[in-house]
């Protein structure tokens, strides 16, 4: 028998007639590894919650949920209590929202086992800071003390996990565990899974929209997609030869790091569009009775060529959205200057001439966000051109959005919609046409697609590529995903906590990195083939907190070839063949592969 | 443009919501038989008829609600007062809704110095005892009936500022504030098309909400005296009169108080709706 068997799954809702989830079957075998794979609206979340017994009220289900023998669909509450926790366990997408921000962490992990009686209390608090070592939190007797908010995504993460096992389950049903982390950190939760499962041989249940998620930690796939079930086999099987034409399609769209490059080659010399001398950002904070600066961004230089793409990337915490928020004027820079096409700009945007504002636009993370809610698709893309071409005729107006809109692939029909009508990679769109509109020479992109699906992505990664191509477009795209790095940009700046830790060409990021931090970034990339077996832990800890910067490199407490000078100098950015590197040890480290 | 657009949503969600459909039905009745309910009938609300003071309500000689102490019909002097309550509130909380979405806004957008001095104001004012400063008012200026006005809206805006203010902050933080500055709109410009309109649903709300607010306060200054004069009256100068023939003629006292109740539980009622609808979270 099964440890968790599904049969024909439907899941409804009272107020609309189409199913979230269509007569889904699977089973789970004991120490059994399964992944569930599918874009948004694909039915994951809803499968996971029914498995659990969660539900909403309103939800209308048929068919069966059978663990170990006994059925959850329908049980009672005080029946689903006697597995959860023992038996079956819940990771959630967000630990901080997953977390009572009230209760300490140690209490709220004591009280699992105190609530499903495992063990007596004295017992508890022991088995609690045990369980806090094993998930790898550090000094757990100080960590058994804090409130979530204390603690950094990650930390929470591994907190949560622990939660999960503490009542040893047979089955533990992850949600997206480590969607809403840094890459660095993924590879770290998902290496702290790998290492617990293979203590306790407890079966998997792991819930994610990254090919790349499931393909290292897997034995079994379930490709989802709208509800429905596409494909179920063993791994390596799914991806070798996908049998299913939507299987094959969100395989082929799961970019890998390990691709080639779609870039067109720069032509050389031309003169920089853009060029940053010597910017850095801080913000006042207030600090005891008096003020103090934390530094966002240290002083910093580089250029941007016409046609070019200029990725920037670094974990959360890097400053990448503070140095392009400056750039642009959104906020004060501390010092130094931005120029366009050889002319020094003011430092806000407020102060900078219409025809210069004009060349210089942006394309945020969240596109409902950016787009104003109360005004139409037609007139969100027509404000630009009334700003700097008030003299068009409306008629002439209209022609010019109909044709935008057409541009990035969008219908007529939606130029009456509002932002919330939309979906996100059409309200994406939207903003692009937005910023298009009026042909900047420059187009800034803040984790632009990060907000979609990977099939959307790719989509809009194309759209992006052919209006360069078309227009001279210069890109700089930020972003934390170094897969669309790899495939989209000419040259790569690598931020970590403010300073530039190398900026160079995107085949000497990937074939040869002269940072160390690079090339944990580039190694904490999960790759979407289940026979590239995934690396140790590529890159241990966390960026260390701004509020106290370590002195010397600020990389040096998480680099594995810190040496003494490295705790002590800065080191400075050196010119190298294709690029510059900051590192004291960047002439003897041999870091290719 | 942007206005209707983002009042749009708002209305359809409204006419599937119970409250608000009754609720607006008996209020737009009651402002319809006040308007048209005083040239149907015979008697003038200025006119006495010491003959016939303090009459039971009757069919005969068309006085449906009776007579005051002076003879005057009490069914058309209760209709002026709904008019005339009904008139100090919606002015009174359109001069709150000019001023106080303009002045919050601003302060909201703006921010740094020119927000502090002038939520520093807001707060000064605040401080004022309002009665006083009423009493004050009538005093220096006698007694006046655009003072009323004057008076409620001079508190009222306050409140509206505030909320304004509050929310303009929270929008002034969104994307599409900074994609807005990007593509060169002005800072009036974000103002007007980019941050008023989205406050719309809050603002609609607090106005329903302000509306009976003013209604008490006009009702309580007529009630003390200090608003409109004689032979014009309001809802609130109607209890008053019926207060001192309590004993005698307790419908000139009821009468009035009914209406008044009605008409503000009609609005209260109105503004929770309303909320209820605006309410992104819930799901209607």
């Amino acid at each position: 028998m099964s440890l968790l068997e599904v049969k024909d799954l439907s899941i409804r809702y009272a107020d609309s007639a189409k199913p979230v989830v269509q007569n889904l079957s699977f089973s789970i075998e004991a120490g059994q590894s399964l992944g569930m794979v599918g874009e948004s609206g694909a039915g994951k979340t809803q499968t996971a919650m029914a498995v659990m017994g969660l539900l909403p009220a309103n939800a209308i289900t048929s068919g069966s949920i059978r663990f170990d023998g006994q059925e959850f669909l329908g049980a009672a509450p005080d029946v689903l209590n006697r597995y959860r926790a023992c038996r079956i366990a819940m990771v959630f997408q967000d630990p901080l929202t997953a977390l009572n921000p009230y209760v300490r962490i140690g209490d709220q992990l004591r009280r699992i086992l105190l609530e499903h009686k495992i063990c007596k209390p004295p017992e508890a608090r022991e088995r609690t800071l045990v369980m806090l070592q094993r998930v790898g939190l550090p000094d757990a007797e100080r960590q058994y003390g804090v409130f979530p908010h204390e603690l950094s995504g990650g930390m929470r993460q591994r907190a949560m996990i622990g939660a999960a096992l503490l009542g040893e389950p047979d089955l533990l049903v992850a949600d997206e565990p480590t969607t809403a982390l840094d890459v660095t950190v993924q590879a770290q939760i998902l290496g702290l899974l790998r290492e617990l499962r293979s203590q306790s041989n407890s079966a998997l249940f792991l819930i994610t929209h990254d090919l790349g998620v499931v393909a290292g930690n897997c034995d079994r796939i379930l490709m989802m997609d709208n509800g429905r079930l596409l494909e179920e086999g063993p791994a390596k099987e799914i991806f070798a030869a996908p049998s299913n034409e939507r299987t094959a399609k969100l395989i082929a769209a799961a970019r890998r790091i390990d691709m080639p490059t779609k870039t067109s080659p720069l032509p050389d010399g031309e003169a920089p569009i853009v060029e940053v001398d010597n910017l850095s950002v801080s913000f006042r904070e207030r600090y005891g009775s008096g003020k103090r600066q934390l530094h966002a961004v240290w002083p910093l230089s580089f250029k941007v060529a016409p046609r070019e793409t200029l990725a920037i990337v670094g974990e959360s915490g890097s400053g990448k959205t503070s140095l392009v928020k400056a750039i642009l004027g959104l906020i004060p820079m501390r010092s130094g200057t931005v120029s366009y096409a050889g002319k020094k700009l003011p430092g806000l945007v407020q102060s900078r001439p219409n025809n210069i504002r004009r060349q210089l636009q942006m394309v945020f993370q969240d596109p409902v966000a950016s787009l104003n809610p109360a005004m139409r698709v037609a007139d969100i893309v027509a404000e630009p051109i009334i700003i700097h071409e008030p003299k068009k005729k409306k008629a002439e107006r209209e022609q010019d959005v109909s044709k935008m809109l057409r541009h990035v692939g969008l219908g007529m029909e939606l130029r009456e919609r509002f932002p919330h009508e939309l979906s996100g990679g059409q309200a994406q769109r939207v903003a692009i046409a937005r910023a298009l509109v009026i042909r900047p020479k420059v187009l800034i992109c803040d984790e632009a697609v990060a907000a979609l699906d990977g099939t959307i992505q790719g989509d809009i990664l194309q759209l992006l590529q052919a209006e360069q191509a078309d227009s001279g477009l210069s890109l700089i795209f930020i972003t934390h995903d170094l897969s669309v790095v790899r495939q989209i940009s000419h040259r790569v700046l690598v931020l970590y906590m403010g300073r530039v830790c190398e900026i160079a060409t995107n085949e000497q990021i990937f074939k040869r990195p002269l940072h160390p931090y690079t090339k944990a970034l580039i190694q904490s990339v999960p790759v979407p083939d289940p026979n590239a077996k995934p690396d140790d832990v590529p890159l241990a800890g966390e960026v260390s907190s701004i509020l106290n910067p370590p002195a010397g490199c600020p990389f040096h407490p998480r680099c594995e070839y810190a040496v003494a000078r490295c705790s002590e100098q800065v080191p400075a950015l050196q010119s190298v063949v294709g690029g510059s590197v900051a590192c004291h040890r960047a002439n003897e480290l041999d870091l290719s592969y | 443009m942007n206005y209707l657009a983002a009042i749009k949503p708002l209305i359809r969600k409204s006419r599937d919501n119970k409250t608000i459909v009754v609720c607006s039905s008996i209020l737009l009745l009651i402002a319809a038989v006040a308007l048209i309910g005083p040239l149907l009938s015979p008697h003038h609300y200025a006119s006495t008829d010491f003959e016939n003071p303090l009459m039971l309500p009757s069919a005969s000689g068309w006085h449906l609600f009776g007579t005051d102490d002076l003879g005057r019909d009490l069914f058309v002097r209760t209709l002026l007062g709904v008019k005339i309550t009904l008139f100090v509130a919606i002015i009174a909380s359109c001069v709150s809704l000019g001023i106080g979405v303009a002045y919050g806004a601003i302060a909201g957008y703006v921010g740094g110095t020119v927000d502090a001095v002038m939520m520093r104001a807001v707060d000064a004012l605040y401080a004022m005892p309002f009665i006083f400063f009423v009493i004050l008012l009538m005093v220096v200026f006698e007694r006046n009936f655009l003072l009323i006005f004057v008076a409620i809206g001079a508190i009222n805006w306050l409140d509206m500022a505030r909320i304004v203010r509050g929310q303009t902050l929270s929008l002034k933080q969104r994307e599409f504030v900074d994609a807005a500055r990007l593509i060169g709109v002005s800072t009036p410009g974000i103002i007007l098309r980019h941050i008023t309109p989205n406050l719309l649903g809050v603002v609609v709300v607090y106005m329903t909400l302000t509306i009976p607010q003013a209604i008490l306060v006009e009702s309580f200054l007529s009630f003390l005296g200090l608003g409109v004069q004689e032979p014009q009256t309001s809802l609130g100068a109607l209890v008053n009169g019926g207060v001192s023939n309590m004993e005698g003629a307790p419908w000139l006292l009821l009468i009035p108080s009914i209406v008044l109740a009605v008409i503000l539980l009609c609005f209260n009622f109105l503004g929770d709706g309303l909320r209820d609808v605006t309410d992104p979270k819930k799901k209607t």
